[in-house]
């Protein structure tokens, strides 16, 4: 038999073992948000995320090692985004009813998530990379990352505050609108989806299709908007 | 199957190719559902009587991915034990900022949705 310490050091470098453990951790996240009624509070990225950062200080793994194997998860972001085309075509004759309250919805949305974001980390005295890693931080990672290199931030630390802000919209916002009285769920799946961008998609389309349509018409809009506003807005500070 | 993840493959790939090419803003993915969704709606004029898209696989595909979605924004999400040492310097106005802003946001984006669908849903 081979001797366990080496065993271990094959299997923490192989892409295979870490592809493993985020599956794993996700199945366990996902279950659990099953097993409470999909409450939003029991977020399945937030729990499988915090698993896997325990596991990887423990065993002293860098992100990059760990990357190798994730990445093949991550990869699918890209078809996934293609895919929202499928549920945009089969409730097109709803969405095609709603192109004016999108659109303003969408602008004063997009406006807000930037100016807000920036505004208060601004009075708490962060500095300008901080800032416009934050500026992006409603649209989905891949834009955000984008976004965020191009007007002076830092991707890594976006795509940190891009997550965050996903599992953070995903949680509120089923209490939120409840607590407005908000019963449209076109409006309820749209606000996720500006805000949240495929975190909050997620969310949506766990609670209803149409809210779930909504919310990946908004993802995909915002991101091109915000790719728009957000240097104009950063530029307002520099 | 196999035609269905080409087909989705093939879209981001043009997107990408479009992005790139004409130096647009949009990302590549999300040129490629525009034109998934542009292809979808051609099928569904010109050939009226083909089969409804959620019984094809690649209505199957796409169900598979969006019924994960979460899944997949763990191995980015994770990258979060790189930034220890921001999240201590900048944490309280960071938190603060998220909370605030994602709040603000739905706020916002949900009613103003609803104030204009109001005026706009009663037309015919």
């Amino acid at each position: 038999m081979t001797d366990p310490a080496r065993l271990w050091v094959f299997l923490a470098a192989s892409p295979l073992f870490w592809l493993t453990a985020t599956l794993a951790a996700y199945a366990v996240a996902d279950w659990l948000s099953q097993r409470a009624d999909r409450n939003p509070l029991v977020n399945p990225v937030l729990i499988a995320v915090l698993l896997l950062a325990a596991l990887l200080t423990l065993t002293r793994t860098p992100y990059e090692t760990y990357f190798e194997g994730a990445q093949f998860v991550h990869f699918l972001l890209g078809p996934a985004t293609v895919a929202l085309a499928v549920p945009l075509h089969r409730n097109w004759a709803t969405v095609r009813k709603a192109l004016a309250p999108i659109f303003a919805a969408l602008l004063a949305g997009a406006a807000t998530a930037v100016v807000s974001a920036v505004g208060i980390a601004w009075a708490f005295g962060a500095p300008f990379d901080v800032l416009a890693s934050l500026a992006p931080k409603s649209v989905t990672a891949a834009i955000a990352m984008g976004i965020s290199q191009e007007i002076g931030g830092n991707p890594a630390l976006t795509a940190t505050l891009v997550i965050s802000t996903g599992v953070l919209g995903a949680i509120m916002v089923t209490p939120l609108m409840n607590a407005m009285g908000l019963t449209d769920y076109r409006a309820r799946g749209f606000a996720v989806g500006v805000a949240s961008h495929g975190i909050g998609t997620a969310r949506a389309f766990q609670v209803d299709p149409v809210a779930g349509t909504f919310a990946g018409i908004a993802l995909g809009l915002n991101g091109l908007l915000t790719a728009l506003i957000a240097p104009v807005i950063i530029g307002w500070i520099r | 199957m196999l035609h269905a993840i080409l087909i989705l493959l093939g879209c981001q790939l043009l997107g990408e190719v479009l992005a790139r090419g004409l130096g647009l803003p949009v990302p590549g993915p999300v040129i490629g559902m525009a034109l998934l969704f542009a292809a979808l709606q051609l099928r569904a004029r010109l050939t009226p009587e083909a089969a409804e898209i959620g019984t094809l696989p690649l209505g199957a595909v796409a169900a598979f991915l969006l019924a994960n979605l979460s899944l997949l924004f763990v191995p980015a999400g994770t990258g979060i034990i790189r930034q220890t040492a921001v999240l201590t310097a900048h944490g309280p106005g960071l938190v603060i900022a998220l909370v605030g802003s994602t709040a603000l946001t739905l706020i916002v984006t949900a009613l103003v949705f609803v104030a204009v669908a109001r005026r706009t849903d009663r037309k015919p």
